[in-house]
């Protein structure tokens, strides 16, 4: 029983991870930017559920919906302040830009809330799922977790596929200058995948600080680049990609640290994102990118 | 006046369609367009020539905001639209269909159409103009489910001009649009133009094939590296001695 336990440890896992690729994926698709400030949002939402939960003693789903505005707002000011001054300049140039978003963030909460580690509560508090007489014990949180991915990830294809501004992103992630001469605000097209994108990493935030309770400005850094090697893993830009990415992710990893070694967990991790990546550069799910005529 | 196609619902306008003055622009240092005026009249065909690099893709980026002037004004039917910003002049009724067609590959043919009403709100209207975009073009119609992607050149020159269709403009802009085509495919998109003007839509039609667009053109400039350097009937510059030479190949 016990490999089944590690692998649904695994698949959580691998469902906060989906759930930070998937604002990876989203932006990148769109924006064509990796926002390495994405896992610092992460965190931030997990900050401001513990100061309105623990602190102020709001309500958890109040606390949670609180963090997503937040985050959602900050990512929207990130990209307004940081990116959009950006938009043509060189891709380097907004990586470094990026990188000290992310920086900047971390400091703000080491300001904030200083170094030492937060005990975060569990925000779900439903009773663990016992299977097998009690001899598999699913947490509620994992359940939670792994629902609120997959229904994360279904809205977001359909919202992509279906909606107008869904489309309308598809169009500006192809050809930004063709998009506008169809109407399309392409700016505020890009705000709205910062919206979205931002308010999922609260989302992940609350269910990765419910599943591993401490929280330090230094929370998101870790798993918002490993949900950046599982957007990449999954083929960047993806919705499913990102998903399957997450989830294989955090099966790899939980597997690793069981039976090889926790040490070298992240290590393997890494390794099979590299042979994934040479044996098809473009990812799992990733899309060969065309060339206009 | 409503015209039944496709720039319904246009009063008869006092003034020229478009107006550019004096118009600028550089890229960093370099001047690509050094103060050009020209006019469109309601109703007009006007081909804007000129060789490779002269700056036509230029002067049209920039009349619908793709690309901000350094000087001068842009005027469409009287507005000021030099410094309105680029998405909010297709509600105004102008469309432009680029260089290259740049359809959406990764959208269906009729997704692509669709997002040429995208400014637009009245669900069976739209229903409306693509009946008339279908009965135009059929083979996009026959191809509504497919990728733009995989459609050949020609069809998706014709995808673009459709797609501009959709959001029934009263000027529409078309920048090269017989450009890799086979000559089959050239004339059908002459044809198609001609009838795009007939119906009542104002055409700003940039080609490298001069002859092709002089022969539809109502009236004509062309563009010699950034400076507009003659003017005038298409008939007149047809019979040009220094446009025979240089665009005709005569
Ligand atoms: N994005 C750009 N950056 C710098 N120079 C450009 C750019 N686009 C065009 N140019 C230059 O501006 C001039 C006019 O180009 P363009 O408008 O494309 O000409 P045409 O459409 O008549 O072939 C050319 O000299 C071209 O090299
Ligand atoms: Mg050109």
């Amino acid at each position: 029983m016990s490999f089944a336990a590690h692998l649904i440890s695994g698949i959580s896992l691998g469902s906060v991870y989906a759930l930070i690729a998937l604002g990876y994926t989203m932006v990148y698709g769109i924006a064509k930017m990796l926002n390495f400030a994405h896992g610092d949002v992460i965190m931030i939402g997990g900050y401001v559920v513990f100061v309105t939960v623990s602190g102020m003693g709001m309500n958890p789903l109040a606390g949670i919906v609180v963090s997503m505005a937040a985050c959602t707002v900050l990512g929207v000011v990130i990209e307004r302040v940081a990116y959009r001054p950006l938009r043509g300049a060189s891709p380097l140039a907004v990586l470094i830009t990026a990188i000290g978003v992310s920086y900047l963030l971390q400091n703000i909460a080491l300001l904030a809330f200083g170094s030492d580690p937060k005990a975060f509560s569990n925000v779900v508090t439903l009773p663990n799922l016992e299977l097998f007489d009690g001899q598999l014990v699913i947490k509620s949180v994992t359940v939670v977790t792994v629902a609120v991915s997959v229904v994360v990830m279904i809205g977001l294809t359909l919202f992509v596929k279906k909606t107008k501004i869904g489309r309308a992103m598809t169009a500006v992630s192809e050809d930004k200058g063709a998009a506008q001469l169809m109407g399309i605000n392409v700016n505020g097209t890009i705000a709205v995948t910062f919206a979205i994108g931002s308010s999922l990493a609260a989302l992940a935030g609350v269910l990765l600080c419910s599943a591993y309770p401490s929280l330090t400005p230094y929370t998101g850094s870790m798993p918002g680049i490993k949900a950046f090697v599982a957007a990449v893993f999954g083929g960047i830009g993806s919705i499913p990609g990102a998903f399957i990415g997450g989830i294989l992710l955090g099966v790899i990893e939980n597997l690793s640290k069981a039976y090889i070694s926790s040490q070298l967990a992240d290590a393997i991790v890494f390794s099979i994102l590299i042979i994934v990546l040479l044996v098809k550069p473009t990812g799992l799910l990733g899309k060969q990118v065309q060339e206009k005529v | 006046m409503r015209a039944a196609w496709p720039g319904g619902g246009k009063e008869v306008l006092d003034m020229p369609m478009l107006e550019v003055k004096d118009l600028h622009v550089h890229y960093g240092v370099i001047e690509a367009i050094k103060g050009i005026s020209f006019e469109v009249e309601q109703g007009e065909v006007i081909a804007l020539i000129g060789a490779n690099g002269a700056g036509k893709t230029t002067t049209l980026h920039t009349i619908t905001g793709l690309i901000r002037p350094t000087g001068g004004t842009i005027l469409f039917e009287g507005r000021d639209i030099t410094r309105t910003p680029g998405y909010k002049i297709v509600p105004m009724g102008m469309a432009h269909v680029p260089e290259g067609r740049r359809v959406f590959a990764q959208l269906t043919v009729l997704d692509n159409l669709m997002m040429g009403a995208y400014t637009r709100r009245d669900k069976d209207e739209i229903r409306e103009t693509l009946a008339m975009v279908y009965e135009r073009f059929p083979r996009l119609e026959e191809r509504k489910t497919q990728m733009a992607g995989t459609l050949s050149g020609g069809e998706q020159q014709m995808l673009a001009m459709g797609r501009a269709l959709m959001s029934r403009p009263s000027l529409i802009l078309m920048d090269e649009p017989s450009m890799g085509l086979s000559p089959i495919f050239v004339n059908e998109i002459f044809d198609i133009i001609r009838q795009v003007s007939q119906s009542g839509t104002t055409v700003l039609l940039v080609e490298q094939n001069a002859k092709k667009a002089l022969s539809i053109a109502d009236r004509a400039y062309v563009l010699e590296t950034g400076r507009i350097s003659l003017a005038g009937d298409a008939d007149e510059l047809m019979n040009n001695e220094a446009v025979k030479k240089a665009y005709l190949g005569e």
